[in-house]
């Protein structure tokens, strides 16, 4: 299983005629993403580059005609703001925004006119999401993925295939990867994603990737400390980057001590994450995560006695202390 | 994009702000004019204030350029009665090197002065107003500790600050202004004035797309004015297209000058002080490759993320950016290929090298598409490079070429 997106998504490219959307449509289509139709206004009535995906004026008709259930925008930054709200407004309830450089102030107006509204937005400023072996809507390479049971979460684009990279290259599967995006005002946080994971039977395992820069990496930590039991490997990117500056990513910057890596990797530590320091590190540690369950599996079918056993020394021994 | 105060306060002013008025100059020629108009206006009372884009002015240090050691002028900021004075403090200012917390011990190069009306007043307090991402909203924050003051209360007493969010569809509501007002334990006229001030003042933040806008100190006057005595406005890069008169205030001698080399070449590099350079494509990544090498050892000298296009000319670009700054002993690529495909990439990188005189080692570390075959090209190519597929494989080799230069 996976969360948000499987086969049967039926995705509308909202922006499917220009560069980016029309390449990444194709990549999308290859990987085996239910691509239902396209949207650009003013070239409704047109197919989608030698397929059969029909392309429509608006959002609502792609619903209306072919269902569609989710969304992901390509339109240029000045335009997905207004993107965004007519895909939440014609019922879409997955909205995956890759467009990057949208101004702040839209993006508050959007995120909170979604509230309440039973919306998932992912991104902007994000490479999307995948489910490998069954669909991604977003940017991201498929090839790097490996369908399992590890979710994936990150802030960033490049450092996450990374940790996709080596967590396939150790046969470690994934159930399902979100890019939440970088930006100051995203839809969906770390919390969100990690809710639905822990919710996931058929995820066993978490990977989450933050920056430095606001608080969501704090609050995702108490949340975990509080709900998880699934283990969680966690990596900071920007521990050596200087305060107050900008870099890159709005969303990585720290300002008045605030959002250090240090700070933000002492409360995943606190929480019970598995915090790498490096970031070569993050595949092996979730090996070593799941082994570690692994074991303890065997261990209760093997013997419900020897555990008990085992519990009675525990016990003795913390006495002890 | 940040801008100085002189120019925050003629934004504001054009919302009805009302602010500390005064006459920028950038010449000691055009002081006594710029004196004489505020005499004119029936102004006795001076502060010379010195235009860089970093705080803590008025406890900084004033050096000579060409000497550092030689002190000028305590004070970045300066208040007094006599023309003659504030003529002598800004021949001081002007030209010189201010030196404050947040400048670093390079300090900056004054070469702005805001020449302003003296003011009066019996209350000094802190406003300002940013977005709060854990809520993805605005917040208005004010405290009665304004000047210096409010960074030992941020870190002290939090909860001393006032704080009002504002619901994007109906902006700032005047029961907001009032519960600051109260908060902040004004009465009579201050209160008063405070209301439409703080209206203008949330006005001004959002139809600029500001991403800070900070009045420390605003002041009570001694006739129960509300006044900002200073101001600081940042921007929102992404919004800046709406607003090129706002664009229009970027000062290149506030930068690094190759930060601003590279944004010429679309590439986004900011110079730090360590000896590896790195070359990277994506924001996060180039920021774990940062932390990578400073496991490794060394102490990253950059970050640069090239994007998504890593070609020839992105890459040749980014040597030469790299490679202007002296303490750069060695350089790190790492390009994850998810859609550009590694042999492309291999062929820029070996390209670069050739037209460039590269002196440095050069690690590279190329992932994604192609990646053998883009190995085998970099080590077939006669050049010098070190090799290396996987992350943690780069940081040894850092490591050992590290050591290779400190020989």
């Amino acid at each position: 299983m996976s969360i948000l997106l499987d086969k049967k998504t039926r995705v509308v490219v909202q922006g499917i005629t220009g560069i980016e959307g029309s390449y990444h449509t194709g990549q999308m289509i290859e990987y085996g993403t239910n691509v239902v139709a396209g949207v650009t206004p003013g070239k409704g009535g047109q197919k989608f580059e030698g397929t059969k995906v029909p392309i429509y004026n608006t959002v609502a008709e792609a619903v209306k005609v072919v269902k569609a259930n989710a969304s992901v925008i390509f339109v240029p930054p000045s335009f997905a703001a207004d993107a965004i709200l007519e895909a939440a407004n014609a019922g879409i309830k997955l909205i995956v925004c890759i467009t990057e450089g949208i101004p702040a102030r839209d993006m508050i107006s959007v995120y909170n006119s979604l509230k309440g509204k039973g919306v998932t937005l992912i991104g902007p400023n994000c490479p999307g999401l995948i489910s490998p072996g069954k669909a991604k809507i977003g940017i991201m390479p498929g090839f790097i993925h490996r369908e399992g049971k590890v979710g994936v979460v990150s802030r960033s684009g490049t450092l996450t295939y990374e940790a996709v990279k080596q967590l396939s290259d150790l046969k470690i599967g994934q159930s399902t990867c979100v890019g939440i995006g970088g930006d100051p005002v995203i839809g969906s946080q770390f919390v969100d994603i990690i809710r639905l994971f822990n919710n996931d039977p058929n995820t066993d395992g978490i990977v989450m990737i933050g920056e430095i820069g606001g608080s969501a990496e704090e609050e995702a930590a108490a949340f975990i400390k509080k709900n998880v039991l699934k283990p969680v490997v966690g990596f900071i990117a920007g521990r050596t980057a200087p305060p107050g500056r900008r870099m890159g990513h709005a969303g990585a910057i720290i300002s008045g001590g605030k959002g250090t890596a240090a700070e933000k990797m002492a409360a995943m530590k606190k929480s019970g994450i598995y915090v790498v320091e490096s970031p070569a590190e993050i595949g092996i540690t979730m090996k070593k995560a799941l082994d570690k369950i692994k074991s303890k599996k065997k261990v209760k079918v093997v013997s419900k006695k020897k555990k008990a056993v085992k519990k009675v020394v525990l016990k003795k021994k913390s006495k002890k202390k | 994009m940040k801008i100085h105060e002189f120019q925050a306060k003629e934004l504001l002013k054009k919302f009805g702000v009302p602010i500390q008025d005064g006459i920028a100059i950038k010449d000691m020629n055009d002081f006594d004019s710029a004196i004489s108009n505020l005499q004119s206006r029936g102004l006795n009372q001076f502060v010379v204030k010195s235009q860089i884009h970093a705080g803590g002015r008025g406890k900084g240090k004033l050096f000579n350029p060409n000497n550092h050691d030689e002190l000028v002028l305590e004070g970045g900021v300066k208040f007094t009665t006599s023309a003659e004075k504030a003529k002598e403090y800004a021949s001081k200012m002007l030209g010189n090197l201010l030196v404050t917390h947040q400048t670093g011990a390079d300090g900056k190069i004054v070469k702005t002065l805001f020449i302003a009306e003296g003011l009066d007043y019996i209350k000094e307090l802190y406003l300002g107003i940013l977005l709060d991402r854990s809520v993805s909203k605005n917040v208005i924050m004010a405290a009665t500790e304004g000047g210096v003051e409010i960074e030992k209360v941020a870190e002290e007493t939090p909860e001393k600050i006032l704080k009002e969010w504002i619901e994007p569809s109906v902006g700032l509501q005047n029961y907001q202004a009032r519960k600051l007002a109260f908060g902040l334990g004004l009465e009579g006229a201050a209160f008063k004035s405070f209301i439409p001030f703080i209206m203008k003042l949330y006005k001004a933040y959002e139809e600029t797309d500001a991403s800070l806008l900070e009045i420390n100190p605003l002041i009570i006057t001694n006739d129960d004015r509300v006044v900002a005595l200073d101001a600081k406005m940042n921007f929102d890069d992404n919004a800046l297209y709406r607003h090129p008169d706002i664009y229009a205030y970027r000062d290149l001698d506030e930068e690094d000058p190759l930060e601003i080399e590279a944004s010429k070449y679309n590439l986004n590099y900011i110079k730090l002080d360590g000896n590896v350079g790195c070359m990277v494509n994506g924001a996060g990544l180039a920021m774990a490759t940062m932390d990578i090498i400073k496991l490794a050892g060394g102490e990253p000298a950059n970050f640069l993320d090239v994007g998504g296009g890593a070609n020839k000319e992105t890459v040749a670009n980014g040597f030469k950016i790299i490679l202007a700054d002296p303490n750069v002993k060695a350089i790190l690529i790492n390009i994850f290929g998810g859609i550009v495909r590694c042999d492309r990439v291999a062929q820029g990188v070996i390209d670069a090298v050739k037209e460039i005189n590269v002196s440095v080692p050069i690690v590279v570390r190329l992932e994604g598409t192609n990646a053998e075959l883009a190995k085998e090209m970099l080590e077939n190519s006669g050049l010098n490079f070190e090799v290396a597929r996987s992350l943690q494989e780069a940081a040894k080799k850092v490591t050992s070429v590290l050591d290779t230069v400190a020989v």
